[in-house]
């Protein structure tokens, strides 16, 4: 029941987000036609003001990729992660999921694909994707669009967000699934 | 912190690769992920056109004004900064409807609106304010109630009950944006994370 209703609202939000602002704007006398494409104007510019950010992330995170660090990496951590009830397998795919979302469905799918969608491991590596985001991309493509060089203390709040989101799924699969 | 991370991502993966001999495959990947960051960025194009004008009628009726102050309760504990009837404050909220949704679609342009809302609160034009940070780390830890890619993939891959995840999800997303909360605003208290004075005369002076 709850699903369904979920996924009724998912299929529909957005036509109703496209009939509604534009009836509001109707009835309050708007010039809506002209103020649409007052707002759709700056859509190229913030496009295009992403590219050099993007291309500095991607092209960063692609060599680390390619480059077979990521085993290394994966051979240090986990014995710790192991500690919490992740699987080794699974771990590829967390440590990838902050940094390339392609690159962690990727891996899900493998996992998917190996073990089953119902085993264990299938259950957790959908939750922990499901439940973090692709934190470089997000920050670079946001801070981007306004020319920011000095991000603070985003990268760290979202990264212990990000193991706070895995660490959480991964308790949670154990208790429903394991 | 960024020049350190994206500066290792780029050193560790060489270095590694000299000894590992995947150094072609280096070459290429940072070919093929610039390329592929432009076709991102240009993809981008429409989908914000859209958007972007879709929230110009929404501005200019003054609907985002109304939503925001609906939500002010909210919005502006986790945005003190930022006046409650700021259109920054309707871009946020938006953007959070749509990441609740799963609708990353209408996610990202409408959370890049909400970021030049904010950055016209912003006195230094390159630097985040704490705004800025605490609206990031909401977004990336996003409570998420339908994680719609996730569904598809486990249906195609013959799951019995390929939506059994949603309940974990909110669980684990829900303990994921708490936790962004807490960090954001215990790591905007630290020294480390000051606007340094220097950086504010750097401004002054150009």
């Amino acid at each position: 029941m709850f699903v369904e209703i979920m996924n009724a609202i998912s299929k529909y939000a957005i036509p109703f987000i496209l009939l509604a602002i534009p009836a509001y704007g109707f009835f309050k006398k708007v010039k809506v036609y002209e103020a649409f494409t007052d707002g759709a104007k700056e859509g190229f510019t913030t496009a295009v003001r992403i590219i050099p950010f993007l291309v500095a992330m991607l092209v960063s995170i692609g060599i680390f990729r390619a480059s077979g660090a990521m085993d290394i990496l994966v051979k240090a951590v986990s014995p710790i992660t192991g500690l919490i009830g992740m699987p080794g397998e699974v771990l590829p795919m967390a440590i990838m999921r902050p940094l390339s979302g392609g690159g962690a469905s990727g891996i899900m799918s493998e996992l998917i694909t190996t073990h089953g969608a119902d085993s264990l491991i299938g259950r957790m590596a959908s939750i922990m994707n499901g439940s973090t985001e692709t934190t470089f991309y997000v920050l670079a493509v946001y801070f981007g669009s306004v020319a920011i060089k000095k991000t603070r203390h985003a990268l760290p709040a979202g990264l212990i967000a990000d193991a706070v989101g895995l660490v959480t799924a991964v308790l949670v699969a154990n208790l429903m699934f394991g | 912190m960024i020049n350190v991370v994206w500066f290792l991502f780029i050193a560790v993966g060489i270095i590694v690769a000299a000894f590992t001999g995947n150094i072609e495959a280096v070459t290429d990947s940072a070919i093929s992920s610039a390329r592929l960051a432009v076709d991102l960025s240009l993809g981008l194009i429409g989908v914000m056109a859209l958007w972007l004008g879709i929230m110009k009628i929404a501005e200019v009726s003054g609907l985002i004004k109304a939503i925001s102050k609906a939500l002010r309760f909210v919005m502006v504990p986790l945005f003190p900064d930022v006046p409650a009837d700021h259109p920054a404050m309707g871009a946020i909220i938006m953007n959070m409807a749509a990441n609740v949704l799963g609708l990353g679609n209408a996610a990202t342009p409408l959370g890049l609106k909400a970021m030049q809302e904010l950055q016209e609160l912003n006195p230094n034009k390159d630097t985040a304010t704490n705004a800025m940070c605490t609206f990031l780390a909401i977004n990336t830890s996003s409570v998420t109630l339908i994680p719609a890619s996730i569904i598809a993939i486990r249906a195609s891959a013959g799951s019995a009950n390929p939506t059994e995840i949603i309940g974990p999800v909110i669980v684990a997303t829900v303990a994921s944006t708490t936790a962004a909360i807490i960090a954001v605003k215990l790591l905007q208290k630290l020294p480390a994370f000051q606007i340094k004075p220097q950086d504010l005369e750097e401004v002054k002076g150009q």
